[in-house]
């Protein structure tokens, strides 16, 4: 992937897929450290599919559909010297608290760290493709926040649907306005 | 700045519109979004396609939605584009541009960018 972003569209997608009902993605920086994490209150995963997630070359048919997303955030973290988890509680063991963490660090100023992109592209995208499930966005930076939570404008919006454009380009002008407030 | 305010304000223009639309979509248009997708580039795609059916009208009649991996993963990104009574239309290794240019000759003018669209010998 050329952007970080990219891989968080791509990953957080698999948290809507496992059905959640919210997903957050918080961005933490610091000058030396980028530390992400997804989190969901999906359908969760057994602890062989957690482990089989990770290996890009275990693909039994049955985990075929989580294919390269997880593998590819795996290696974006591990090759700047970071880290990365995944943290599973499958629906079938944990009734009522169940969904993924996935964590992922990476050395900012590592030769291999990838940009993080366009992230307010990749947040609309994933409300635009599933405006009936809730996302909570956090980017933290030197003591600054940047922050969405669906929940809130849904309420204001009541039944019209944060797919729609109007709505859409208004969450892109409203993370926009955040981001450049804080430089 | 932006402010909840005005999205009360969209809501309320909305709501109008959103009684006349429904079920009212005739072009469904669909774009891959899985792992392949979006390395190859399909959220600049996707984008593009919302924004274009916006700019030219064309919301009432053209839906834009996103899937998984459509399969021809070699191909992507991949947009589909499914009318009724017509065979679909599949278009590959798309960009924002060629995005645009469909969203105005097929979208709106009806007609197929055949230069753009699978050639099935390639399969």
């Amino acid at each position: 992937m050329k952007e970080l972003s990219l891989n968080i569209l791509d990953v957080a997608e698999n948290s809507v897929k496992a059905g959640a009902a919210l997903t957050q993605i918080s961005i933490d920086e610091t000058d030396e450290l980028l530390t992400l994490k997804i989190i969901d209150d999906g359908c969760g995963m057994s602890e062989e599919t957690v482990k089989a997630v990770t290996d890009p070359f275990y693909t039994t048919r049955t985990t075929r559909k989580v294919g390269l997303g997880v593998p590819l955030l795996k290696l974006a973290a591990e090759q700047t010297g970071g880290s990365f988890s995944i943290v599973s509680k499958s629906s079938e063991q944990y009734k009522s608290e169940h969904g993924t963490v996935v964590s992922a660090s990476f050395y900012k100023n590592h030769l291999d760290f990838t940009p993080l992109g366009d992230v307010v592209s990749s947040v609309t995208t994933l409300i635009q493709g599933h405006p009936d499930t809730d996302f909570l966005f956090t980017h933290s930076f030197n003591g600054n926040v940047v922050k969405l939570d669906t929940r809130e404008l849904r309420e204001v919006l009541g039944d019209v649907s944060l797919g729609e454009y109007d709505v859409i380009k208004w969450i892109e002008e409203y993370l926009k306005e955040q981001y450049d407030q804080f430089g | 700045m932006k402010s909840l305010a005005e999205l009360q304000a969209i809501k309320d223009r909305m709501k109008n519109k959103v009684v006349l639309r429904e079920g009212t979509s005739d072009i469904r248009v669909v774009v891959g979004m899985a792992t392949c997708g979006i390395a190859a580039g399909a959220r600049p795609v996707l984008n593009a396609l919302v924004e274009s059916v916006n700019d030219l009208g064309l919301s009432d009649k053209v839906s834009v939605s996103q899937t998984g991996c459509i399969g021809i993963c070699q191909f992507e990104p991949v947009v589909e584009v499914f009318e009724p009574g017509k065979e679909k239309v599949t278009y590959v290794k798309m960009t924002a541009e060629k995005a645009r240019e469909v969203a105005e000759s097929h979208l709106q003018g009806g007609k197929v960018l055949t230069e753009y669209t699978l050639n099935k010998g390639e399969l």
